[in-house]
């Protein structure tokens, strides 16, 4: 028998940037909350101090700070006549685990989307046809817009202090920004970043190209800074170790230095860390979640946590496996098309070009995160699809994230003296520009839970099926082409474009833009969750994250996660306290 | 006498860093490692100074004799020590991989290791029941087998020429290795030399930073708030280890 703990106002399954977000808003209200990780307490003034923090083998390479796969993992095909098998090891992405979860070590790269993503469907109806939608293709409008989401991604933007430069401010376009951009209210909390050298190679070479570009908005603190909360952060040092790595300078906003401290200074808030929880329990009407079964991994203790609002803010993965295995919804059932958990499943895609600077010193290993110049011309629907036969597209962009000796494998995968003569060539000559492509949902894509395979606590692993589908790999062309020009015309060498490979791989990391599977819309027949990521059927239970995406645009996920998150949560203090029920 | 073989015993006699370089400094006090190792037992075994005058040279913890003659050939071809500077034998890349696979990489303890095993396909990653202490547990000797009946010796005699045509062909996959696929181990092989030639020195490899200074990655340094907008101005190449920063005597 599991041991039942006295209930608290809401807890929180997982937590990172949505579980940490609403934490700081929901105490800030009064609320009593508890947060349930499955992983480790990290203090981030001793386990991200300098030097140690500079590890490439423990963080970079042996991903010291991501999920212990060991316990958990999922397990994957890329079609559903494979048998699908387990991710052995983290590869493809490096999901997070312990205080902060992925949070803390991310990049920073902050967007908000494009008007056109929360109104895919009907727009490209009007522009296009319905005929431009490929029949597999599961695209839909969101139920939300962007000028609904506007205050909420001005608001992230604030907690994060993120740096950049307007586009367009009310309705006015700005010299130096992203002309595509939706309209923004006010210009951004921070200045930009600085501009590596082969950023401003990409600058000059895409504005002799007629394109736009622009300061990729940044997450690592352009300037000290303090938050509307009264969080401080430190300046960023460029010193090329976000990705997969925590920052020893306190530069680069995470929940460990924003939200997650907010939350804890009301007093209101609870971490349980080493708290794995396997089970959503709900009452016998089945409308309602009254509590959560958790794992304490220090004792192996099965203990029940009732809440009155329950958040599942585990990431995609972590949402949709906790829904399946506590049999809340409908499976989805991509042969008859019918249930929704599961559906929509979606990746970051990608494209692009790599060659060489010989004549430049382009001290390759400085850098941070988000430093990169953008444009945008190619992404979203801001240049007519007609005749392309693919829809959306991508950013494309020159980041200078800091080259690591072992990860940037300089010189490729050879041996020998060939190869060291190579390396000690390529490293500082090297450049790559790459385009984030979206990736649209389609019907074969979905997850499920694996017939087989277990995890540690004995649930099934989620499983995943997933390949590159319809016109995926034309649009992956057409991205590659362009970048293939634009470093052409930044003077490199050797230039050779990159697009998709054939099938989607497990092995190497792309992304950590895992999205779908719990999604968002109005329709209850087609969609997990309503605009506010609560679920459609049971209204005191929320599946907040990138799970709720219907689709992945082409940019990284983080500033609508977080913009979507802040929409839940002032909805919950505005209205859903005073009076519980579905939010309209 | 071969070439390795010569070069294998010169080393081991003299203790390394202190015979190819000149300097030591790859030790570090064993509270750096217990932070550099997160996971459980077994721990990797500290790095026993290396001296000028070649006092302490490293004892294999995890390699037998015969694998780290192998493992010393093997890295010793995959990054040579030639015009450019010391390869990854001078560099301790065999040392590290020792410690690599008697620590926690080398019991994989967080990779996922229930069954049922499978092939699947390459989109679906590594799927042997083999712990990477066991991919070189196994291979070795069968490689080993595979070059005694081509050449009548084992790897570590065999002449440079000989020994990048048997690494080679393990890198095709053309060597059959029976059970044991030879692109696997192969690929063990290479990602760990590189592992070994370009991670910090506290790991027992990239010795005085070789891997590091052959190509120009300064190592670990503060910052480089005001390099990265400095692009006509070379930045002055002061090599820094995590080690740099915690030893009484810096680099
Ligand atoms: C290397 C890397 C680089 C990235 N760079 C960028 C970037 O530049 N820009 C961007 O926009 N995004 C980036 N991301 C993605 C970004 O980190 C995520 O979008 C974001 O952190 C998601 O927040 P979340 O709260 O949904 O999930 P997470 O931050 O993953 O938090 C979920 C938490 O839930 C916990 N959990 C899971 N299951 C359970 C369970 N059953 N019980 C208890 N706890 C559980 C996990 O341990 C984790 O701590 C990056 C991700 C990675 C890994
Ligand atoms: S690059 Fe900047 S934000 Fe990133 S870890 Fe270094 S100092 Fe921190």
């Amino acid at each position: 028998m599991a041991k039942k703990l006295p209930a608290v106002d809401a807890v929180m399954v997982g937590v990172g940037w949505t579980g940490g977000i609403l934490a700081a808003e929901l105490t800030r209200a009064g609320v009593s909350v508890v947060g349930l990780e499955r992983g480790p307490f990290r203090d981030s003034n001793i386990e991200f101090a300098f030097p140690h923090i500079r590890d490439e083998l423990k963080y970079g390479i042996r991903f010291g700070l991501a999920q212990d796969v060991s316990r958990d993992t999922l397990t994957f095909r890329n079609a559903a006549e494979q048998t699908a098998l387990p991710m052995r090891q983290l590869g493809s992405f490096l999901l997070g685990s312990g205080t902060g979860g992925a949070g803390a070590h991310w990049n920073g790269q902050t967007w908000r989307w494009t008007p056109y993503d929360f109104e895919i469907l009907s727009q490209t109806r009007a522009r296009y046809g319905q005929g431009a939608i490929d029949e597999d293709m599961q695209i839909q409008d969101w139920g939300v817009t962007y000028q609904q989401l506007e205050p909420f991604y001005d608001k992230f933007e604030r907690t994060a202090g993120i740096g950049g430069k307007a586009g367009n401010l009310q309705g006015k376009i700005q010299p130096g920004g992203n002309p595509f951009e939706g309209a923004r209210a006010s210009e951004y909390p921070n200045p930009p970043m600085k501009r590596s050298q082969l950023g401003d190679l990409f600058q000059t070479a895409t504005q002799g190209m007629g394109y736009h570009p622009f300061p990729g908005p940044s997450a690592n603190m352009t300037q000290p800074y303090t938050n509307p909360d009264g969080q401080a952060l430190g300046a960023c040092m460029y010193c090329g170790h976000c990705e997969r790595f925590g920052c020893d300078y306190n530069a680069k906003a995470s929940p460990n230095n924003t939200v997650l401290p907010t939350a804890l200074a009301t007093g209101k808030f609870e971490v349980r860390h080493n708290a794995n929880v396997v089970r959503v329990n709900m009452d016998s009407s089945g409308k309602r979640a009254v509590s959560v079964t958790y794992i304490d991994l220090l004792t192996g203790e099965e203990i029940e946590q009732p809440a009155d609002m329950i958040f599942l803010t585990s990431f995609t993965f972590g949402n949709v496996k906790l829904l399946l295995v506590s049999k809340i919804g409908e499976v989805y059932d991509p042969v008859t098309n019918k249930g929704t958990v599961g559906r929509n499943y979606t990746y970051q895609l990608s494209a692009g070009a790599g060659g060489t600077l010989d004549d430049k010193d382009l001290k390759v290993f400085a850098g941070a995160g988000a430093e990169s110049v953008v444009i945008d011309d190619f992404n979203g629907d801001h240049f007519d699809h007609t005749g392309l036969g693919f829809l959306h597209g991508g950013s494309i962009s020159a980041s200078s994230a800091g080259a690591r000796p072992i990860q940037s494998n300089p010189g490729g995968a050879a041996w020998g003296s060939a190869w060291k003569r190579a390396a000690a060539q390529a490293y500082n000559h090297a450049v790559g520009i790459g385009a984030q492509v979206s990736s649209l949902p389609f019907r074969s894509n979905h997850l499920d839970l694996d017939p087989t395979y277990r995890d540690a606590y004995g649930l099934p692993l989620v499983r995943m099926t997933f390949d590159y589908r319809g016109n995926e790999s034309k649009r992956s062309q057409y991205l590659t082409a362009i970048t293939t020009k634009i470093l052409t015309a930044m003077g490199a060498k050797n230039v050779v474009g990159r697009g998709l490979p054939e099938h989607y791989s497990i092995v190497p990391y792309q992304s950590t833009h895992n999205q779908g599977g719990a999604i968002m819309g109005m329709d209850p027949s087609t969609s997990v969750v309503n605009p506010y990521m609560q679920h459609h059927q049971v209204s005191n239970l929320f599946v907040v994250g990138a799970s709720s995406f219907p689709h992945n645009s082409g940019f990284n996920p983080t500033g609508t996660v977080g913009a979507m998150t802040y929409r839940l949560a002032d909805a919950l203090i505005k209205r859903y306290l005073k009076n519980p029920g579905f939010l309209t | 006498m071969s070439d390795a073989n010569e070069r294998r015993k010169f080393l081991k006699g003299l203790g390394l860093a202190a015979v190819s370089l000149g300097i030591g400094a790859v030790a570090e006090p064993p509270s750096v490692e217990a932070q550099a190792q997160p996971a459980a037992p077994p721990a990797m075994p500290a790095m026993p100074a290396a001296t000028p005058t070649g006092a302490s040279p490293y004892t294999y913890v995890f390699f037998n004799s015969t694998e780290s003659a192998f493992v010393e050939a093997a890295v010793a071809r995959l990054i040579p020590k030639d015009d450019l500077g010391p390869g990854a034998l001078e560099a301790g890349v065999a040392y590290y991989i020792d410690g690599q696979l008697a620590g926690w990489y080398g019991e994989a303890g967080r990779w996922y290791w229930q069954g049922p095993w499978q092939q699947g396909t390459p989109q679906q990653g590594y799927q042997l029941p083999l712990k990477p202490s066991e991919v070189y547990r196994a291979a070795i000797p069968l490689v080993n087998d595979y070059t005694q009946k081509q050449f009548k010796a084992d790897f570590a005699d065999l002449s440079a020429a000989q020994q990048d045509t048997v690494l080679s062909g393990l890198e095709k996959g053309e060597i059959d290795l029976g059970r044991l696929p030879a692109r696997t181990f192969f690929a063990f092989l290479l990602q760990n030399t590189k592992e070994g030639f370009f991670a910090d020195p506290t790991y027992g490899g990239n010795a005085q930073m070789v891997g590091w200074k052959l190509i120009g990655y300064p190592g670990v340094q503060p910052g480089y708030s005001q390099i990265i907008e400095q692009y006509t101005t070379p930045f002055p190449l002061t090599y820094a280890s995590i080690g740099s920063y915690t030893e009484d005597n810096p680099r």
